[in-house]
């Protein structure tokens, strides 16, 4: 009886729902996601400072300069972040997205997280000589894995091996960045700037840097010996090697919002040598969206493609409705063009 | 259609009532002992009179020295069987020109039974037994004149002692080992051949296959010129010509013979030099005339029939290249009586003289030659023997099948090959340029934009199958249309689905593709944040995007290529791409030591970001369109002849007569042989007002 009750209660129930569904069909009422197609800004700044982080007294001999280890390499900049400074690049990029709260919602110019980069140019890390130069094995083995011969020079220093071994993780860079909104230092979070399967596969958990940058000559950046090698972030970032001589690589966040003319001062030490190759340095905070980072040319290629795409199909409507060519018209058949012989 | 002729005869043996019954009876013991071997198979005999029509003349015997014939008695009106002893058979050879047997019938007579040649029967006839050579002479002429094969029947009695003076004498020459073997038969046989008493002659039609002027049409249509090689005499060959249309009336035909009464003179005082020096020279103003005759008149069209004695001094080295011109000027040409060796040789002629494609086809051994030295040849599975099809390029069955061969699968094959070999080219191009360009941006250090295994994989897994698709099923025209417009044919011939201008425009395109995928993979990739989380496309991730986009774009332009979709294209195009997927799913989820840097690079890095999927698509799109745009200009203002029969197919036109007629038009021209352009002819005051024959 009860169960009958309850059942009844149920039907109503529905039918009481089905009513409603039913309304607002008929009212034309649904509920619905209601997308908005906006705009995403993306701002990018990009600084480069391997210029002017040299002491106008060494500006002739850059190389003597970052290759004295007695002079700090401290060096302090500020940029401005408002729109479109001289001094400073800002760019934008317009990408559609579904974003529910309308058209520029975000009053914010650069909204966290903002990605901080490091990029050089005219550096190949895509030569072969370079890539090579590691022990995938060693990388994730440590000690127990003795075959560093792809690594030489950089296998042995004192007899010893050098753990992480090669050119790669030799040339590591080490210019560090710190940043101050007015007198207050901003976070920068430097964990998971790295591919997860890096860390959790490619770089052993046991693995701990050793005999590392001992040599006469050294490449660049130390390593803390007491933080195994998959914790090294910086590390694992410089080990996936870029694609082509510019490139770009993550350094950190900052998970503030950056407002308009906040200015930043960026502490920085300029500790890289890239002038013996002039090469350049320089640094980029970024904004991101669904799409990646910054980047014109994309938007620029699509709508230049579609263009010429709308300039074709209007060619052809022009000489079709101008000059239609008659059925089974030969005359433009290949062996017509010359007199077929035989 | 075939006729048994008998001329008004003869008196075989017992029986005088019974004339013609007696060639027949001959005729078919003599078939018989051979096997019917050197005979056509399409020699229909009706027998007229003396054998019903389906009743079985020949009853097979297991002893293979008995024959049985079944003839009918025209006394009693039933069938006998009379049997006959076979003693000796005297083959047949091309110097000999005949062949005869030597029989004991059931009342112990001795008789030899030959058959032959006019040319060396006659002369061999006993002086009673010439009585109806006059009539028999004629009759053989007006035979060979409609397009029969003629032979001369004889007969003559044996006496015992006769006999076997031959059989001794027979035997001894065959059983000899010497080297002059053949002459010594030769001799012997020689020694009883004489004396023949005439029976009569019979003429065989050769009937012409089934198709196969509507084949020769067809092929002179596509625009491919027919010589016709043959070993009968020119009569049957003239004869053969008309009934397949090679000639028709109004032709103009150039006979060049030896038949000058000069020329006989001369054979008959038999002065080797004098007769050669005359004959080359004979020939030699027969070709100049003929030449001359061509070029006067353009309109007309002109037919060259030459015989085998002419053929030999006409393929002299100093005549050949004056007779190869004349021969081109014609519409059709006919070499009669011609050997073996020289069929060859017209055919070496040819081909090396015209720098053109021969094809040869025929069926018997003695065009094994011929088949041989074409370009392609062809060999009819029938009758007469295997050694045609052994030693053709490729068999078959009737010669009609040839219009199917040539205009369907040639056009398709000569289609799919250069395509595939052109789309071959492309791919290869494609994914190498996008590594030279890497290549550019690494210092030229040898480092490949892509890992080991993609390199490796790309001709083998991704995008091997639609190419090989390709190859086995195109067609860019289905087999009706292909017969329906043979002029499809000359895409061949002009090869211009496979010239340097093609080939290049392919490599361009694939450089094209290859610069578009490079440049817009690394603009769109490289510097900036990859996904939300402000990665950066790096090695693995730019090698893996710009190895989808090659795999893509190559796939998908195959796609844009193919003329002929069906599931099987889809399953190889399709799945060649999403094979690659898998491939680095699975590649990728193997451990990192063997996948290096493609490890978890789908999963982890690709598959979640949306840049990854709209650089694909963008990047597919925009290097398919050059292609696109070369390929809708051509179709609508530089048509190819097999895309106008396309649109004519798409627009539904293709059952309106007077349209498809409009495109076909170009095919007949006016020195083309072949039924339609007889027709044409016939409607066409201007042509076929000469009749020369």
């Amino acid at each position: 009886m009860r169960d009958l009750f309850m059942d009844e209660f149920a039907v109503s129930l529905l039918v009481q729902e089905l009513g409603l569904i039913i309304y607002q069909f008929t009212q034309q009422n649904l509920p619905a996601c209601k997308p908005v197609l906006s705009p995403v800004w993306v701002v990018q700044i990009v600084y480069r400072y391997d210029v002017e982080c040299v002491p106008a007294l060494y500006r002739s001999n850059k190389l003597a300069y970052i290759k004295d280890n007695s002079i700090p390499k401290n060096c302090s900049k500020s940029l401005k972040i408002r729109w479109l400074p001289l001094e400073l690049k800002i760019c934008f990029q317009l990408v559609f997205m579904r974003d529910a709260h309308g058209f520029l919602a975000n009053s914010k110019l650069m909204k966290a997280p903002i990605y901080i980069y490091y990029q050089l140019d005219n550096y190949y890390q895509n030569h072969r000589r370079y890539v090579k130069s590691r022990s995938d094995r060693q990388l994730l083995h440590g000690l127990k894995h003795h075959d560093l011969s792809s690594c030489a020079p950089e296998d042995f220093n004192h007899g010893l091996p050098v753990v992480p071994c090669g050119l790669i993780a030799w040339s590591l860079f080490n210019d560090t960045y710190s940043f101050f909104r007015g007198i207050d230092e901003m976070k920068v979070n430097r964990k998971n700037i790295a591919w997860k399967s890096d860390r959790d596969h490619k770089f052993g958990k046991q693995v701990y840097p050793f005999n590392f940058q001992n040599g006469t000559l050294s490449g660049g950046a130390h390593l803390d010996p007491k933080i195994p090698l998959s914790d090294q972030e910086d590390l694992i970032v410089w080990m996936r090697t870029s694609a082509l001589p510019t490139f770009r690589k993550l350094y950190g966040r900052i998970e503030e919002d950056l407002d308009a003319d906040d200015i930043i001062t960026v502490k920085l030490l300029n500790n890289y040598n890239t002038y013996s190759f002039t090469g350049s340095k320089k640094l980029v905070l970024s904004t991101s969206s669904w799409l990646g980072g910054h980047n014109n040319f994309l938007g620029m290629a699509c709508i230049s493609v579609g263009v010429s795409f709308i300039f074709v199909a209007f060619v052809f409507m022009l000489i079709h409705v101008k000059n239609p060519r008659p059925y089974g018209d030969t005359t433009n058949l290949s062996w017509n063009w010359k007199p077929m012989s035989g | 259609m075939g006729i048994g002729s008998m001329s008004p005869i003869p008196m075989l043996s017992r029986d005088s009532s019974v004339c013609s019954q007696s060639v027949i009876q001959q005729y078919l013991i003599v078939m018989k002992i051979q096997g019917r071997s050197h005979m056509k198979l399409n020699h229909q005999m009706r027998l007229p009179l003396l054998l019903q029509p389906g009743s079985s003349a020949l009853n097979s015997s297991k002893e293979h020295k008995q024959v049985y014939v079944k003839e009918l008695d025209p006394v009693s009106g039933k069938f006998i069987e009379r049997s006959y002893k076979l003693l000796n058979v005297l083959e047949f050879n091309s110097s000999r020109k005949r062949m005869s047997v030597i029989v004991r019938d059931e009342e112990g007579k001795l008789l030899l039974l030959s058959k032959g040649a006019d040319s060396v029967m006659f002369e061999r006839l006993a002086k009673n037994g010439r009585e109806y050579e006059e009539e028999t002479r004629e009759h053989v002429h007006e035979y060979a004149d409609a397009g029969l094969r003629t032979l001369i029947l004889a007969y003559r009695e044996l006496s015992e002692e006769e006999y076997k003076a031959f059989n001794e004498k027979f035997s001894e020459a065959k059983n000899s080992v010497s080297a002059d073997r053949e002459a010594l038969i030769d001799d012997v046989t020689e020694e009883i051949e004489q004396d023949l008493i005439l029976l009569g002659a019979t003429a065989v039609e050769d009937k012409l296959q089934q198709g196969v002027p509507e084949c020769i049409d067809k092929l002179a249509q596509a625009g491919i010129k027919i010589w016709v090689l043959t070993g009968d005499k020119m009569e049957t060959a003239i004869n053969i010509g008309y009934a397949c249309s090679l000639l028709r009336q109004g032709m103009k035909q150039i006979t060049i013979t030896l038949d000058a009464p000069e020329i006989i003179a001369l054979e008959k005082m038999g002065e080797k030099n004098a007769i050669a020096k005359a004959s080359k020279q004979s020939v030699l103003r027969q070709i100049t005339e003929g030449k001359n005759q061509v070029a006067t008149s353009s309109t007309e069209a002109f037919a060259l029939i030459i015989d085998g004695k002419s053929l030999a001094y006409a393929l002299d080295d100093d005549v050949k290249k004056l007779f190869l011109e004349l021969a081109i000027g014609c519409a059709s040409v006919i070499c009669c009586r011609s050997s073996p060796k020289q069929k060859a040789l017209v055919t070496r002629l040819v081909k090396e003289g015209t720098k053109k494609t021969t094809l040869a086809i025929g069926d018997g051994a003695n065009d094994v030659g011929m088949l041989q030295e074409a370009d392609i040849g062809i060999g009819i599975s029938g009758v007469e023997g295997m050694q045609a099809v052994m030693s053709s390029d490729i068999a078959i069955a009737q010669f009609r099948f040839l219009e199917r061969l040539l205009l369907v699968h040639g056009h398709w094959c000569y289609r799919r090959i250069s395509s595939m070999i052109c789309y071959f080219f492309y791919k290869n191009v494609t994914f190498g340029f996008t590594v030279f360009l890497y290549e550019a941006h690494a210092s030229f250090s040898g480092q490949p934009a892509y890992n080991d295994w993609f390199l490796s994989l790309y001709n083998v897994f991704f995008t091997s199958l639609p190419v090989i698709a390709m190859g086995v099923f195109d067609q860019d025209v289905s087999a009706r249309f292909c017969l329906k417009f043979p002029l499809l044919y000359q895409e061949g011939v002009q090869n211009v689905l496979f010239r340097w201008r093609r080939i290049i425009g392919w490599m361009l395109n694939g450089v094209c593709s290859a610069v578009i995928i490079f440049f817009f993979c690394i603009q769109a990739l490289n510097l900036q944040g990859f996904n939300k989380d402000g990665k950066i496309a790096e090695y693995q991730i730019l090698g893996a995007t710009m190895y989808t986009c090659v795999v893509w774009v190559v796939n998908c332009q195959m796609a844009l290529a193919i003329s002929y979709f069906t599931l099987i294209q889809h399953i190889f195009i399709w799945g060649g791409i999403a094979l690659w997927y898998l491939f680095l799913l699975a590649y990728g989820a193997m451990p990192q030591s063997i996948s290096t840097t493609a490890y978890k690079v789908f999963v982890e890095s690709l598959a979640p970001t949306p840049s990854f999927y709209i650089v694909t698509i963008f990047v597919v799109i925009s290097a398919l369109v050059p292609y696109f745009v070369y390929k809708a200009i051509q179709m609508r203002f530089f048509p190819m002849y097999h895309g106008i029969i396309q649109w004519i197919r798409y627009e539904g036109w293709s059952d309106d007569p007077e349209y498809c007629n409009m495109v076909r038009q170009r095919s007949i021209r006016p020195t083309t042989v072949g039924y339609t352009a007889r027709s044409l002819a016939r409607t066409n005051p201007l042509d076929g007002i000469q009749n020369h024959r």
